[in-house]
């Protein structure tokens, strides 16, 4: 697990809680409520499938989605147009400007947070922080909400070299907790031990089973279902280990992607929405530019942009687009005022977050900002209003709630409403 | 080229200062003395007059920050190159008015220009890791480039000629240095400032780059300063540093550093005639203006500044220094002491 013990603006926000990387299944055993939780017919999804590319430690919105060219705020980089008539990004763009007519962009995000954990958890979770209980992660809700009951894989995989994304599932329990693919690799433990044949692997697996059967029937605790869980799930891994090869994606393809960790995480990315998956994070690291801005977003978004219009564009051409919602998101974003490193720091106060694909009205723009981007002008919203407009984009209705043990559970936050005039 | 006047950089004391409404980015000297250009965070190109001619910003050439300024050796024409890749030529001298040419010199940033001595060539540099020679006729950058081109692969961050003009050195992001000949071959790699760049794991970016360059009088080292000692690139945690290749060999001769280990980048070097390299640093640890005895490591005399240091000019005789801040001012200090 990569750690990040050296912020760049030194705040223990950068390091990431043990709790969060447990995931649901801490949490779950430890309030009792790992019962697969109950939904309503008013909340069960549609089987779709959601996209999200995390850019990890804030990534300026004037070189990207909110360009101010020429103003003294607005750096160094000028406007394209895009293939939406009048819409214009970052000229650090060019391969995502001819996308856009596929994807919207909300402008007018505002929050108070200006901190890496805090930013995180309310970009994952949609709630203000702290909030007064632990809640699941959007990639847990979405799994839980479109994933089929039978489905074979995880429902929540993140897919990173670097940065957060905890996927934590808190009361839906560890069935829907994100599963960690570090490089694009296969999740951890999945191969099985040398010399263990796959029969003797499944006999083993019966004992285990016929051992487990009879301890359950004596003592069935929140702790022994999860780790019966635990098992299951990896056994249903191997079995599957060949999703996870990215290797098994044609040369013209990797070419296509780039061989870069980027360009393999988006083709990855893409073979696991082709094979069903829910929720599908990808991050990339990293945006926490508090010196020299200009150079680094230059490397970044190089990595960032072609692979991500190829993907845009391959969901598109496979009928995958219309059942999948794209979001790019960071915890917040750039301060207009480039600072004496020529570097911009930590804003909450307006920046913007890429919606596009299932449910979204493609080319929409929400909100705007001022001449030099230093307040939103038009429709603030924010974290809790993204969330539940993600979830009504793939067909789940974000103001109803889980019933869990008898107690029912907000899935979104209840003083939020999605951003209606985004959704398709 | 006048003479110059023997200075004591103890001695060193601000005679004028000019608020621009923008952080600046770059400044020149005019080979006259009769003014200093500068550039900010904005498009134009802005000139500063010395003993009473107008200042003057001249528009319209570029839509992007202006990076570099250079001037003919005689003084007619300025060069300018942005970072939107063009690279500009201009009378600047009058009133304002269009310039004579603007290309577009290179795909993304141009970062780097410098004229050869006698004025017959024009080397630019940018991110598209190309190395562009130019030909000047009749005072007049041509259109199209006469040579250079591929040799680093990562950006290229500066250029500049050795003071006889038979060679041109190029350093890029990595700190990878490459000489080229007057015709625009690549000639050789000389060699690396390996202080000056790093690859940081933990923010998955690469840091470095020659921020600054110069050659020795004589031709026989060459200064390239950038930031070293990275231990968090994102939020610039590094020292000012400098790197003296023997230009033959392209060994490290000397690494010039402050005295008290301070947060910054160097943003200039200028060699000066009395056997001192002149540096401007900025960050963390503020503005500083450090003067170096060659061949040792540390400042023997530095003035504190107002604001970080971002680009330093030397008079054509050496006498004076122009700095450019991130604050906006350009400060212009004495380098001879004040008369008694």
């Amino acid at each position: 697990m990569p750690s990040n013990t050296n912020p760049a603006c030194g705040s223990a926000d950068h390091v990431l809680s043990r709790r969060a990387l447990f995931g649901g299944m801490a949490a779950a055993a430890a309030t009792g409520l790992v019962r697969q939780p109950v939904l309503a017919k008013s909340v069960q999804g549609s089987g779709k499938r959601v996209l999200q590319i995390f850019l990890h430690g804030g990534v300026s919105q004037l070189e990207t989605w909110d360009p101010k060219p020429g103003t003294a705020t607005g750096g160094p980089f000028r406007a394209i147009p895009t293939s939406v008539p009048g819409l214009h990004i970052s000229e650090l763009l060019p391969h995502t400007a001819l996308q856009m007519h596929r994807l919207g962009l909300i402008r007018s995000m505002t929050n108070a947070s200006d901190d890496h954990g805090r930013g995180q958890r309310e970009i994952f979770s949609g709630r203000n922080q702290p909030a007064p209980l632990d809640v699941p992660d959007l990639g847990a809700v979405v799994a839980k909400a479109c994933m089929p009951d039978d489905f074979p894989l995880p429902g929540h995989i993140l897919i990173r070299g670097s940065g957060g994304g905890p996927g934590n599932a808190s009361y839906l329990g560890p069935r829907y907790a994100g599963v960690i693919m570090e490089d694009a690799k296969p999740p951890a433990f999945t191969d099985r031990p040398e010399g263990l044949s796959p029969e003797a692997d499944r006999r083993r697996s019966g004992l285990r089973s016929r051992f487990n059967d009879r301890f359950a029937a004596r003592r069935r605790t929140a702790d022994t279902e999860a780790y019966t869980f635990s098992y299951g799930q990896a056994l249903d891994l191997l079995d599957q280990r060949k999703v996870f090869d990215v290797g098994l994606e044609s040369e013209r393809d990797q070419e296509r992607y780039g061989k870069h960790e980027f360009g393999r995480h988006c083709l990855m990315a893409r073979r696991l929405l082709e094979h069903g998956v829910s929720f599908v994070q990808v991050n990339h690291s990293n945006y926490d530019t508090h010196f020299e801005n200009f150079d680094f977003h230059i490397e970044q978004l190089g990595e960032f942009d072609k692979p991500f219009a190829t993907l845009v564009a391959d969901l598109a051409a496979r009928g995958l687009l219309e059942d999948t919602l794209v979001c790019v998101m960071s915890e917040f974003g750039r301060t207009p005022r480039i600072n004496a490193g020529y570097g911009r720091d930590h804003w909450g106060k307006s920046w913007s977050v890429l919606l596009g694909g299932a449910g979204i009205q493609p080319g929409a723009v929400i909100g705007a900002t001022s001449a030099d981007g230093t307040e939103v002008t038009d429709r603030p919203v924010d974290h809790g209003h993204v969330f539940h407009t993600i979830l009504q984009g793939v067909g789940v209705d974000s103001t109803a709630d889980f019933h869990i043990g008898g107690s029912d559970f907000t899935i979104a936050d209840p003083a939020k409403e999605p951003i209606r005039e985004m959704l398709a | 080229m006048p003479d110059s006047p023997p200075i004591d950089p103890a001695a060193a004391h601000e005679i004028a200062s000019h608020k621009h409404d923008r952080p600046l980015v770059c400044c020149a000297w005019d080979p006259l003395g009769k003014f200093v250009l500068f550039g900010s965070e904005e498009s134009a190109v802005h000139r500063l007059g010395i003993d009473g001619m107008a200042a003057a910003a001249f528009t319209g050439a570029h839509d992007s920050w202006v990076r570099a300024l250079g001037f003919s050796p005689d003084g007619r024409f300025c060069f300018s190159g942005g970072y939107d890749g063009r690279l500009c030529q201009w009378t600047l001298d009058g009133a304002p008015a269009p310039p004579l040419r603007v290309l577009q010199a290179h795909d993304g940033w141009l970062r780097a220009l410098a004229v050869s001595p006698d004025g017959t060539k024009l080397a630019t540099s940018g991110n598209d890791k190309l190395v562009k020679l130019w030909t000047i006729t009749d005072g007049l950058v041509a259109e199209t480039p006469m040579g250079g081109g591929t040799g680093h692969e990562s950006h290229v961050y500066e250029v500049a000629w050795k003071p006889d003009g038979s060679a041109l050195a190029s350093c890029d992001l990595k700190g990878h240095v490459k000489e080229w000949s007057p015709a625009g071959a690549l000639v050789r790699d000389v060699g690396k400032a390996e202080a000056l760049w790093k690859y940081d794991e933990g923010f998955r970016a690469d840091i470095g780059g020659a921020r600054a360059i110069a050659f020795r009088a004589d031709g026989g080292q060459l200064a390239v300063g950038g930031i070293t000692a990275v231990t968090n690139a994102f939020a610039g945690v590094g020292h000012p540093g400098v790197s003296v290749l023997e230009w033959g060999d392209g060994k490290l001769a000397t690494v010039l550093e402050p005295k008290e280990k301070q947060q910054g980048v160097c943003w200039g070097i200028a060699w000066h005639p009395q056997g001192i390299w002149v540096q401007v640093a900025g960050g963390g640890g503020g503005g500083w203006l450090r003067f170096f005895k060659a061949g040792e490591a540390n400042e023997f005399h530095a003035v504190k500044l107002p604001a970080n240091g971002r680009a330093l000019a030397l008079s054509p005789d050496k006498s004076k220094v122009a700095v450019a801040l991130a604050d906006g001012h350009l400060k212009i200090f004495s380098l001879v002491p004040k008369p008694v």
